[in-house]
């Protein structure tokens, strides 16, 4: 496969190859069993996409990595070490960042404080100049109560604030969901600029051509495993197989 | 009027104690969705640690009010470790009984063993005598109890509205499991919350035993009448909570002297008239 974002990737990449590794994860709510064994890798600089259909897994996943659903067996390898028994914030506290569907954006902070609120985990966070670059509407609107922002701009604030972190393995899940394609477009350039700055991505999305704008692989999730995985120059080729899984 | 002053006073002080124990159930409520039943024991410990720490320690009042906070807020993050923390998600009422209970055993325990009278705990020797004020005459304890309970509540008020350690609290109230995701350690910092509210209210029992006397119901007997203000102001803000609580201690001290016969029931009275119209309280956000 072309992982040429390795090559571009230098600040944060710089030890290449894998950087996440999910082997037999499984996952429940409550008694509901959603995940049946995930594999899957993703390497450093890469940005890549899980496909599906609703309720697949694919958030769950996400969830489960980032180790907020309380049930959860199998592994999880973030540069080598095992996070599945560990909890949220110590798995936050070693680089992974995750932005939700539902923004998560607080209603009692206003925008500033929306934005300060993930600490610095690490050093090599984008300076906040950098990010008020990449979102300039929010340098506008750093006094107004955070969920009175349209949804566009609290998306971008669901991801400006992840990226002073330091945290340089992302998680996005749906970031274009319910937006106008102006702003969905906005969102694609931002993660190409965040992939040439060496972030990690991991995204999840129903729009598939947005995905392909900015993905360099896909796996298609399916009744909570992954049933097929390629890359983006193999995308041609499987289109017809993943319009049936997709049902589009 | 003198007498229209003095109730005035009163109501102000009532108030003081209202606006402290409010504000310590409005904070916990808002991070541990806990009704803190448990309030009015606490508060009561507090002026009972004032009470040895003055008896069998030498140890005066104005130590009183540093220390006694922090001994009671860890007996109540003990509390918080070893059991309200495993009521997390459950229906509030098993919070507020296991609250209950925890009253009603800290309550049984200190009447054991001082009975029910009170035992007097003196003025500190800076804070006696009083002043005239021309239209009044004001003991200077009581102004004091006011003034400090005041600053009190606005700097913790302070603390939660404009902080960053505020952002985190009331983002956590939240949305407690993003919060954590971002890598803030959630449990520890309900633990602290709980721990602060619960130091308020020793801090209210401490300021509260020259003038009352330190007796084992004293919480039990003022728990229902807080009840009653963060019914009316609401439980989940915190400027709310204060501003009811002097507000509602005025407005008794007033009805003492218009009408001294309701004086006992006109909280109870404004509480049904606001749960009538206002379900969620004066300032209140829907639970």
């Amino acid at each position: 496969m072309p992982e040429t974002a390795t090559a571009e990737a230098p600040a944060k990449a710089a030890t290449g190859g894998n950087i996440l590794q999910v082997r037999n994860l499984e996952a429940w709510y409550g008694e509901s069993h959603i995940l049946h064994g995930i594999n899957f890798d993703v390497n450093a600089g890469e940005v890549v996409t899980l496909l599906g259909r609703n309720g697949a897994g694919k958030t769950t996943t996400l969830k489960s990595i980032m180790g907020i659903i309380g049930k959860r067996t199998g592994s999880v390898k973030f540069n080598n070490q095992d996070i599945i028994r560990t909890t949220s914030d110590k798995i936050a506290r070693l680089g992974i960042a995750f932005c939700p569907e539902e923004r998560g954006i607080f209603s009692t902070l206003d925008v500033r404080e929306n934005l300060l609120l993930p600490p610095v985990v690490r050093a090599g966070g984008l300076p906040l100049e950098q990010i008020f670059d990449l979102f300039p509407n929010l340098k506008e609107r750093l006094t107004s109560q955070g969920t009175k922002l349209s949804g566009g701009e609290q998306q971008m604030l669901a991801i400006a604030r992840i990226l002073r972190t330091g945290a340089s393995f992302l998680m996005l899940d749906e970031p274009t969901e319910g937006l106008a394609p102006v702003i969905i477009q906005q969102i694609g350039h931002t993660i190409a600029r965040l992939k040439k700055e060496g972030f990690t991505i991991l995204l999840v999305e129903q729009n598939f051509r947005f995905a392909s704008t900015v993905a360099d692989r896909y796996y298609v999730v399916e009744h909570g495993k992954i049933i097929d995985g390629f890359s983006n120059a193999e995308l041609a080729a499987n289109m017809d197989k993943l319009h049936t899984y997709l049902g589009v | 009027m003198q007498a229209l002053y003095a109730q005035l006073l009163v109501g102000l002080i009532n108030g003081s104690f209202y606006a402290l124990l409010s504000l310590g159930l409005a904070v916990i409520f808002g991070m541990l969705n806990i009704i803190n039943f448990a309030h009015g024991a606490l508060y009561m410990m507090g002026a009972f640690v004032a009470y040895f720490l003055l008896n069998l320690g030498g140890i005066n009042y104005w130590w009183a009010l540093l220390i006694a906070p922090i001994i009671v807020g860890i007996f109540g993050m003990i509390l918080e470790r070893t059991m309200l923390q495993w009521l997390t998600g459950l229906d509030h009422l098993y919070g507020l009984l296991l609250t209950f209970g925890i009253a009603l055993i800290v309550q049984g325990v200190f009447q054991n063993y001082f009975g029910s009278s009170g035992m007097p705990y003196a003025i500190p020797d800076q804070l006696k005598g009083g002043m005239n004020l021309g239209f009044m005459f004001l003991p200077v304890y009581r102004g004091w109890v006011v003034i400090f309970s005041l600053v009190v509540c606005l700097a913790t008020w302070f603390l939660i509205e404009k902080t960053r350690l505020g952002a985190y609290l009331r983002a956590a109230t939240e949305n407690p499991t993003l919060v954590r995701a971002f890598g803030i350690n959630v449990p520890r910092m309900i633990t602290l919350t709980y721990g602060l509210g619960v130091g308020l209210a020793a801090l209210a029992g401490v300021l509260s035993a020259p003038i009352n006397q330190v007796r084992p119901l004293m919480g039990a007997d003022l728990i229902i009448v807080v009840f009653a203000v963060v019914v009316i102001g609401g439980m989940g803000s915190i400027m709310g909570s204060i501003i009811t609580g002097f507000a509602l201690g005025v407005i008794e001290g007033l009805t003492k002297y218009f009408y001294p016969e309701a004086s006992n029931t006109v909280v109870f009275v404004l509480m049904v008239l606001v749960l009538l119209v206002k379900p969620t309280g004066l300032t209140g956000r829907a639970a």
